[in-house]
Parts: C-alpha cells; structure tokens; sequence
C-alpha cells in the first residue's frame, strides 16, 4: 500500500542540527516567559489602579491576547509594526508575540491569585512599617507566585510549543525552522518532522516534570 | 487623511476566508466533542494500566506543537495516497486535537461527582446508563461547559495555522491581501478585530457562565 521508502537515517544525522535547534527553542521560550511574567504583574497591578486610563490599557492587552490568534500577534510584530518604521527580525519578531500572549495569559492567572491573598496581608505588612511597594513586593508577590506557579509552568509549556510558529514569519534557526530547512532541502518532511515532534514532546514533558519536581520542593510545608 | 486601496470585494474575501475558519472550527468542536465525550468516559471507567496507552496518546497531541501535526499528518497522507485536500487534514488533524483536550475536560467533569451521589442513585435502582444520563451528566455538564466554550475559542484561534498547509482561512486571506495592497498594519488589524469580535462575546459569555454556576455550589 505504500509506495514509499523511508530514510530514517538522513534524519538520524541531522539530529545534532535539530538539538542545537531545540536549544533555540527552549531559550526563546524562556525568554518569552520572563519577559512575559514582568509585564504580567505590571498589568495585572495596572488593573487593580486608580488611574482609568492604566486599567483600560491593561484590560485591552489582556483581551486583544486572548482572543485573537498566537500567529496573528507574531505577523503584527513582523509585518504590522513597520508602518511605525519598526522593523523586527523573524526571531525578535516571535519573541514580541510570544511575549504579548503570555503577559496577556499569565496576567489574568495573577489576577486571580491576587484576589486570593487576603487584603489583612497587605495590612499587616503596612503596619509594621513597610512602605506600598515593599509590602507589595515583600509580602503579597511571594505568596502570587506561589498560587500561580502551576498555572505558569503550563503558560512554559504552550510557549514552548507556540515558538513554532516561528516558521510562518521565516525563522530558521528554532527546532522548527532547522526542520523546514533540513525539509526543504531534502524533502523528507515526514521523517524530519517526526523527529521534531519527538523532540517538542520531550521538551513539553522535561518542563512539565521539573515544574512538579520544583513545586514539590518549594511547597512541600 | 486617511486613505486605503482596501475594497468591499476586498472585506468579501475576507470574509470568505473567516467563512473558511469558521468551517474547519464546527467540523473539528463537532468531531472533538464527540470523540472527546468518547475517550474521556471510556478513561472513567479504566483503570490508570488499562487506559495508559490512550492517556499517552491524546498526551502527545497536546504536547506537540500543533504546526508540526498538521505537517505531518500533511506528508503521510500524501505518503500513503489517500489525496484528501487540505481542508480535509485540516479538520481531521483539529479533531484529533481538540478531542485530546475534550477528553480531559470530560473526565473532570465526571470525576467532579462525588462517588457518594453515583452510589446513592444506583442504589435507587438506577442503571449505569440511566446514573450517566440523569445524575452525572447534569453535574458534569455544569463543571465542563465554561471550559469547553473556552477550548472552542481556542480551536477557532489554533485554526489559522491551517493556512501553513495551503488553506486559505482568514489569516491567509490577509497576506494574500497586503502582498497586493502593500498596507499590512490596517489590514492586520480589521482581521484582528474580525478574530476578536468573534471570539470576545462568547469568551465573555463562557466568564459569566463560569461565576453564575460556581455561586451555587
């Protein structure tokens, strides 16, 4: 029924390309996650303000993210910020998206952490003496992240997977992008893309399983 | 002033490719759905050996990033010379993947009943089948429905990546549009707003859903 050989072994040697790739990948997305965690506090404490125009501003980041595409947030990065003479490259382009969708995610995971630390926290911290932003920093941020840490190490995980989407706007120096290359070269797309998919699954399990290892070693009290 | 070479046929065929991501969406929520319902009893009522390998499989489908599925299951069934076209991958890939994440939101669903309301209405004399249809199913429905309205919204935003394996949907349709009209910021974001004026309503019906079920728990 098949009427095809496959050439497992051209994708076994392209193996070392494909790990420095998955490298790229994993560094991106960590990227995309710090730089996506800073402005998630910064918009979801811009939500609880007094200022209109900072809450409407936090709201519409965090609703323009959630509900348009991952891939539309990257091709506004690569094509859409030119009219503004801004011209990013693929992997800065993907960074900005990526980061733009996690910040937007991740924001609303710490808005509801936030309304879990009882105001009296906040109190106390005051009336011992601390100032606004030290009771903030020193005693509620803590216990947020400690609420949200799982809900974030899923956040990792989809950002891992969306920094695929990379090759769409031309990067080609990510797992996928090393893969469309080696694609397009020999076209073996099955073989080459079976092994990035195994590779992306064993990324996806590594952080979820270190995420439990963390969680188990920071929270076990 | 502001100026576009955007036309009414243009917004048309924009609309033709929204009409296209709204196709493949319903036929893959639809598929999902049910073979999520499916897969997400059947793993209820085995135990965690018996339904390791499908846990590992609908596993690896939301593991793997959804591009590299829709590549693959591309070049096996040109492979394997089945010659369906790219919308049909499109939905058979969507479905798959959506009934991984169906499957898990079922499940919650029905092990959010406690064991004790299951026992007490078999021993009324109620049947599996009559326990599913009258006892756990409303329950499970309340816990699920607010997650699942958000995993249709998810598949409707997953679904541009389709234009990757040549379908025009609504994302493809406005690259097609700014190579020709050079004006890539405008036309971006009429199809952001498109995508959001889709999704924003029954996101925010999906929220209120959510915090009126939860009061009465």
């Amino acid at each position: 029924m098949l009427n095809y050989t496959f050439h497992w072994y051209q994708a076994f040697r392209a193996l070392p390309d494909m790990l420095a790739g998955a490298l790229v990948t994993l560094e991106v997305a960590v990227l995309s996650m710090v730089l996506g965690i800073g402005f998630a506090v910064l918009i979801a404490v811009a939500r609880g303000s007094d200022n209109a125009v900072l809450r409407a501003l936090a709201i519409g980041w965090v609703e323009v993210a959630r509900n348009t595409p991952a891939l539309f947030q990257i091709y506004m990065a690569h094509f859409g910020l030119g009219a503004f003479g801004i011209y990013l490259s693929p992997y800065a382009a993907l960074l900005a998206g990526i980061t733009f969708n996690n910040a937007g995610y991740l924001a609303e995971t710490f808005r509801g952490a936030l309304r879990g630390i009882p105001a009296t926290q906040t109190r106390a911290a005051r009336s011992l003496g601390l100032g606004p932003v030290a009771a903030f920093r020193l005693v509620v941020l803590p216990q947020m992240f400690r609420i949200a840490f799982l809900p974030a190490t899923n956040q990792m995980v989809w950002a891992i997977l969306m920094t695929s989407l990379g090759i769409v706007v031309g990067m080609n120096t990510d797992l996928a992008g090393v893969t469309q290359e080696l694609n397009v070269r020999t076209f073996r797309t099955f073989e080459f893309f079976a092994f990035a998919a195994i590779i992306y699954y064993a990324l996806a399990k590594s952080v979820s399983l270190a995420a439990r290892l963390i969680a188990w070693r920071l929270f076990r009290y | 002033m502001f100026q576009t070479a955007l036309t009414l046929s243009d917004l048309a065929f924009l609309a033709r490719g929204a009409g296209v991501t709204l196709a493949v969406t319903a036929v893959a929520v639809l598929f999902g759905t049910l073979l999520g319902v499916a897969f997400g009893t059947v793993r209820t009522l085995l135990n965690a050996w018996t339904a390791a390998p499908m846990t590992f499989i609908l596993d690896v489908l939301r593991s793997v990033p959804l591009l590299i599925q829709l590549v693959l299951a591309n070049a096996f069934q040109s492979i394997a010379g089945f010659g369906w076209s790219p919308f049909t991958v499109a939905c058979v890939v969507l479905s798959l993947y959506t009934a991984s994440y169906c499957s898990e939101i079922v499940r919650g669903g029905i092990e959010a009943v406690p064991s004790v309301t299951r026992r007490a209405a078999r021993s009324l004399g109620l049947t599996w089948g009559q326990d599913m249809a009258h006892v756990v199913f409303p329950m499970a429905l309340r816990v699920a429905l607010p997650s699942w309205i958000g995993l249709t919204l998810g598949v409707m935003k997953d679904s541009a990546l389709v234009l990757w394996i040549g379908l025009i949907e609504l994302l493809r349709s406005s690259q097609i549009l700014v190579t020709r009209l050079q004006e890539p910021l405008f036309i971006l974001i009429v199809v952001g707003a498109i995508y959001f004026m889709l999704s924003f309503p029954i996101a925010r019906l999906g929220g209120r859903l959510e915090r009126r079920w939860r009061e009465n728990d």
